[in-house]
């Protein structure tokens, strides 16, 4: 039966312990919230990916590691023309520019990031594909799935446990009255601080800067947690929820309220 | 006929339905069923899959609705329906099961985000044994000095109007502070 289905049934850490367990060979091909991934197995052993539209060729991969320099990728993307990743490898091993080891470990960081990020996909559709093998012409790696699996298992129970604590990313965030002097926020925190306004839902802030789920909650929860934000229905919603008394006049809003009060010391 | 509402919402097995049966003038309409998790059939056997509804008349024009929200996690799409229109709500936590705290923080966290409401945070079963100081409370679940937090027995008619009373009190601050 065709290994397919849905990320909210199955989860990336699921399939790679499936993968792990039946060695199984192929690619799983991964369509998630905005880009598509593909990732190539070997007896159960992790072999190359690639996400999107990003440059995942060795050149790129040896550059973002700076094993390459920003002169020497350039050089290499314009005029290496169709020369496959295996032999550009070989030729900067034998210059001297890198060893085996390098462009293996980089390819290894490289491969287990793209993993990393799909742990973060909680949403979309996989299909594996046994007949679909690693590109020739790309180098492939032997990287064994325990590690991976173990890192994912524990990512996904944080992500269990910010859905508990921010379950809905349709509400709105606010600073709270308290100071915020001295703070030393991270680049990503600034991303989302800078969006906060009760008009903003934390799915818009989301979308703007450009953070998927798990991370809009995790930054949003360590907000919360240092006491700099709260959670709040955004203003478009809570001018539709105004409509709390049966009357408008104060007056008679706090006699409603005094009434209340005189039947429930009598019950 | 007028008609106001309040929301009893918390963790599940908090002791909501218990609550609004202690007030309410009619039989609680409680929509429960049987829980199928063994997990929690070990807490008790049945659950409220949409709302208890209670009901407490002032007179003939006016009376007060006490909606009980579903406690288990996968009914709570329900809150944010339930929270639309109401003056308050009380969040009821069960002081003998400090690992529900986390989750009644939650909860208070989600409905004071759908509506900004006053509110007032009941310690439910301070008669047992097991229960927790409402000091000790009050950190677990991060609850400033402002935040009422009242200790309840859901079973006790005198303890539920008392709850009920500073919800109400709180209400009237906050009308004439003119927020």
């Amino acid at each position: 039966m065709a290994l397919r289905g849905n990320l909210r049934d199955f989860t990336i850490t699921q399939l790679l312990n499936l993968i792990n367990l039946a060695q199984k060979t192929g690619t799983l091909i991964v369509d998630g919230p905005t880009e598509q991934a593909h990732v190539s197995f070997r007896d159960g052993k992790l072999a190359y990916a690639r996400i999107g539209k990003e440059d995942g060729g060795l050149a790129s991969v040896l550059h973002k590691g700076n094993k390459l320099n920003a002169n020497q990728y350039r050089t290499i993307s314009e005029r290496a023309g169709n020369i496959s990743d295996k032999e550009l490898g070989l030729l900067l091993i034998n210059a001297g520019y890198v060893s085996q080891e390098d462009i293996l470990l980089n390819l290894q960081t490289y491969f287990t990031d793209i993993i990393r990020r799909l742990f973060t996909w909680v949403e979309g559709f996989f299909r594996f594909e046994a007949e679909l093998l690693a590109p020739e012409d790309r180098i492939n790696v032997r990287l064994d799935l325990e590690n991976l699996i173990i890192e994912g298992s524990r990512q996904l129970r944080e992500w269990e446990q910010l859905q508990d604590e921010i379950p809905s990313l349709d509400l709105a965030l606010k600073f709270t009255e308290r100071p915020m002097n001295n703070l030393n926020l991270s680049v990503e925190e600034w991303r989302v601080v800078k969006f906060i306004d009760p008009k903003n839902s934390m799915k818009q802030i989301a979308a703007t800067a450009r953070l998927n789920d798990l991370e809009i909650r995790r930054i949003v929860y360590g907000l919360i947690q240092a006491g700099l934000v709260e959670m709040i229905r955004p203003q478009s919603a809570q001018n539709q929820n105004s409509k709390n008394y049966p009357t408008k006049d104060k007056e008679e809003q706090k006699n409603l309220i005094n009434k209340l009060i005189g039947r429930i010391q009598k019950l | 006929m007028q008609t106001v509402k309040m929301v009893v919402t918390g963790p599940f097995s908090a002791g909501k339905t218990q609550f609004i049966q202690s007030v309410s003038e009619i039989d609680v309409v409680a929509t429960e069923r049987k829980i199928s998790n063994d997990a929690e059939r070990s807490v008790k056997d049945a659950t409220t899959v949409a709302m208890d509804f209670g009901r407490i008349t002032v007179d003939e024009d006016l009376v007060l609705y006490l909606f009980g929200t579903p406690g288990q996690k996968r009914f709570d799409f329900m809150w944010e329906i339930l929270s639309e229109g109401m003056l308050g709500f009380i969040v009821m936590v069960d002081s003998t099961r400090p690992e529900t705290f986390r989750e009644a923080r939650s909860i208070l966290e989600t409905f004071r985000a759908y509506a900004p409401t006053p509110f007032v945070v009941a310690a439910n079963k301070q008669d047992k044994e097991d229960a927790w100081e409402l000091d000790d409370m009050r950190h677990a679940l991060r609850l400033d000095a402002k935040t009422k937090l009242l200790p309840c027995i859901a079973t006790n008619k005198k303890q539920v109007k008392d709850v009920l009373l500073e919800l109400l009190y709180s209400i009237l601050a906050e009308m004439e502070s003119g927020k």
